[in-house]
């Protein structure tokens, strides 16, 4: 470590001399670089890198003078506790802030050792609403989290799919406990009634008895906080029990894999939420995919435009503050606003993005397509 | 009304599966006074092994008739738990059959770490889509009322393989040699009964009935993976208890008992409770009714009728 810390501080020292006007201002990223969501990893630093360069490109000064911006970039891996070591990592080589990371679980330890470094971070990744409820005063999030997702499903639920009486089952874990409650809240401020509410467990098959007590509230739409390998079973046992109402799931079901468990029982009135937006769909998608094409000749994952967008709220916020110092730019962070790729990028209080895009898919075709 | 009679389908079907397997852990502990925790995961491995032998016939004859593979699979599943049954016995459980009754038990315990570790070697952490060969396009008996011809076939092929074993037991040779060596295997022995092959014969059995309850489990609900066996068997244990452990008719009715109880449970447990209790308690449900039986009948409800033990 401190052989890197040594580098980094040589060519530091070289590109100072070489161009004597410039400042050097790191920024760190942090995401999964191997393992099975690497790709998603890879994405997200790419996101990054290209808002680097592009500002790089276009020229930026902070407080009068001129500055160049450079990439630390660090693999977590998605693992915890590699998280927090490349957190400490990143706060040792000394980065203004960080763009990271992409799993809540590494976000969440990690925001501490930022924390105690001083140094803002923004996930563009991270959904659960944990991450900004830790009182830390440099967290934030450029992706909607799990609260304004369960938001939209109940408005989904009750505006579009017209229903009057919902049933709401959860899976006791903390993640489909929160979905399914701000799924609840929603449902009913929007005007309907929930008809059931029931529990089942993250380890369950069987789902009969509660789906036949559902069943006898007759609901429109049913909405299940959980992963797919419960929700698939669900939607299945539900065709057995001869209910024809609509299904709803969160995150957790909208996978390829929701699709392979509940087989023929998938309809066209099935539904599932994910947090962020389609690219298409975002004001600058089709520019941010040609840049995202040319620079990298592949095609944007995920988390690529979220990462920009995150990158461009720290560069704007330090030349607001004139000074690329945290404590000088985090008010500045707290009060942004602009049109960024994924769409109007401000922050709540505690952080969160305001007005988080969340995207309701339906099955289509055997796939889950966006509407 | 509808509702009412849904559920008591519901307990049925779950219940006639936890019947099954109960029927194994009970003779098990009928003759050698063993509970095999691993029973639960020999249900995971027919239920694999089944799977793997469809898609090999899927791959092989695709034009095969549902039915058919079916049978097949399923020969081959209880061929492979049989196996399976007999060399757990064989290689984990003889050696310790004198030795301190917590060690067999610790044992146990330890076979059903190493068979879900295998199975999750050989068939990968994921969930797995289960062939349903048999149809689960709903029938509607009567009016609002759902069965699909996969529950009806669980319950009526649990029943014959109860009345079955209720035979082998009652009326056989090896099963009088069954109930001898329940009753006291040293005097069996000197009686001439061949007692260690008796004990492996239980084994064998009981995984032979795990087998089907792991095809039929995993067929109904449509899913299938390494740990699929671990709650099954933890609820067939407990309807082995309610019925009176060691006692067959005892696990049969133990296990539809815990089936309905379940499924009322988690139906009316919130009119039963004027909304104090929802359906997250649905399991305490069941283990009330256990906590019920054992206080004023320790042996279960139909109790160990040491003669009635195999």
């Amino acid at each position: 470590m401190k052989q890197t810390v040594v580098a980094v501080a040589v060519m530091s020292i070289g590109l100072g001399a070489a161009q004597a006007q410039e400042t050097v201002v790191k920024l760190g990223s942090a995401a999964p670089l191997t393992g099975t969501i690497a790709h998603l990893g890879k994405d997200l630093e790419n996101g990054t890198r290209l808002a680097i360069e592009t500002i790089n490109a276009q020229g930026v000064s902070i407080g009068g003078k001129k500055v160049k911006l450079e990439l630390v970039g660090e693999d977590d891996q998605a693992d915890p506790r590699t998280g927090t070591t490349v957190a400490q990592r990143l706060v040792d080589a000394g980065v203004k802030g960080v763009v990271g990371h992409l799993n809540s679980g590494t976000s969440i330890p990690a925001s501490r050792i930022y924390d105690q470094g001083g140094i803002p971070q923004i996930s563009p990744a991270s959904t659960n609403p944990k991450l900004t409820l830790q009182n830390f005063k440099g967290v934030f999030r450029t992706i909607a989290n799990d609260v304004q997702q369960g938001g939209a499903l109940g408005n989904f639920a009750v505006k579009s799919l017209g229903a009057k009486k919902v049933a709401i089952i959860d899976d006791r874990t903390a993640y489909g406990q929160g979905l399914a409650d701000e799924t609840e809240k929603a449902v009913k401020a929007a005007g309907a009634q929930v008809v059931a509410r029931e529990f089942t467990t993250d380890k369950a098959t069987d789902f009969n008895a509660i789906l036949t007590k559902i069943r006898a509230a007759s609901p429109d739409v049913i909405f299940f906080g959980g992963m797919d390998a419960q929700a698939g079973p669900m939607l299945r046992q539900l065709k057995q029990l001869g209910v024809n109402a609509k299904f709803l799931t969160g995150d957790g079901g909208c996978s390829p894999e929701m699709i392979k468990l509940a087989g023929d029982a998938m309809t066209a009135t099935t539904y599932c939420s994910m947090a962020g937006l389609p690219l298409d769909k975002m004001p600058g998608g089709a520019a941010f995919r040609d840049q995202y094409k040319k620079r990298f000749g592949g095609e944007v994952q995920l988390y690529a435009p979220y990462a920009y967008d995150a990158t461009m709220a720290i560069v704007k916020a330090m030349e607001k503050a004139g000074s690329p110092e945290p404590s000088k730019y985090l008010p500045e962070l707290k009060k942004s606003n602009f049109a960024g790729v994924t769409g109007n990028v401000s922050f709540d209080d505690k952080g969160d993005i305001k007005e988080g895009a969340v995207t309701i898919y339906s099955f289509k075709d055997g796939n889950w397509v966006p509407m | 009304m509808e509702t009412l009679i849904q559920q008591f389908i519901n307990g049925l079907v779950i219940g006639s599966v936890y019947a099954l397997i109960a029927l194994g852990y009970t003779m098990v502990y009928g003759i050698l006074g063993l509970i095999n925790f691993a029973h639960g995961d020999v249900l995971m491995v027919g239920a694999l092994v089944a799977l793997q032998t469809m898609m090999f016939l899927m791959g092989m004859a695709p034009g095969m008739s549902p039915l058919v593979m079916l049978a097949i699979a399923l020969l081959v599943a209880i061929v492979v738990c049989m196996l399976l049954g007999f060399t757990m016995e064989r290689l984990a459980y003889r050696r310790l059959r004198n030795a301190p009754r917590l060690a067999p038990l610790i044992t146990a315990i330890g076979v059903s770490f190493l068979l879900q570790t295998i199975a999750m070697i050989i068939w990968g952490r994921n969930y797995h889509t289960y062939p349903q060969l048999i149809s689960t396009t709903p029938l509607q008996p009567i009016e609002g009322v759902f069965v699909t011809p996969v529950q009806i076939t669980i319950v009526i092929a649990s029943a014959a393989l109860m009345i079955g074993l209720l035979l082998l037991v009652n009326r056989t040779k090896i099963g009088r040699a069954m109930r001898a060596t329940a009753e006291n295997h040293r005097v069996a022995s000197l009686m001439g009964v061949d007692t260690n092959a008796v004990i492996a014969f239980t084994f064998v059995v009981g995984a032979a009935l795990a087998a089907v309850a792991g095809v039929m489990f995993a067929s109904n609900y449509g899913i299938a993976h390494y740990g699929m066996g671990f709650m099954p068997g933890l609820k067939a244990f407990t309807a082995a208890v309610l019925g009176g452990i060691g006692n067959l008719g005892g696990a049969m009715l133990g296990g539809v008992m815990l089936g309905l109880v379940e499924s009322f449970g988690a139906g009316y447990i919130e009119h039963l409770t004027f909304g104090f209790l929802n359906s997250s308690y649905q399991d305490i449900f069941a283990f009330i009714i256990l906590g019920l039986v054992l206080i004023f009948r320790p042996t279960g409800l139909l109790g160990e009728r040491v003669s009635d033990r195999a």
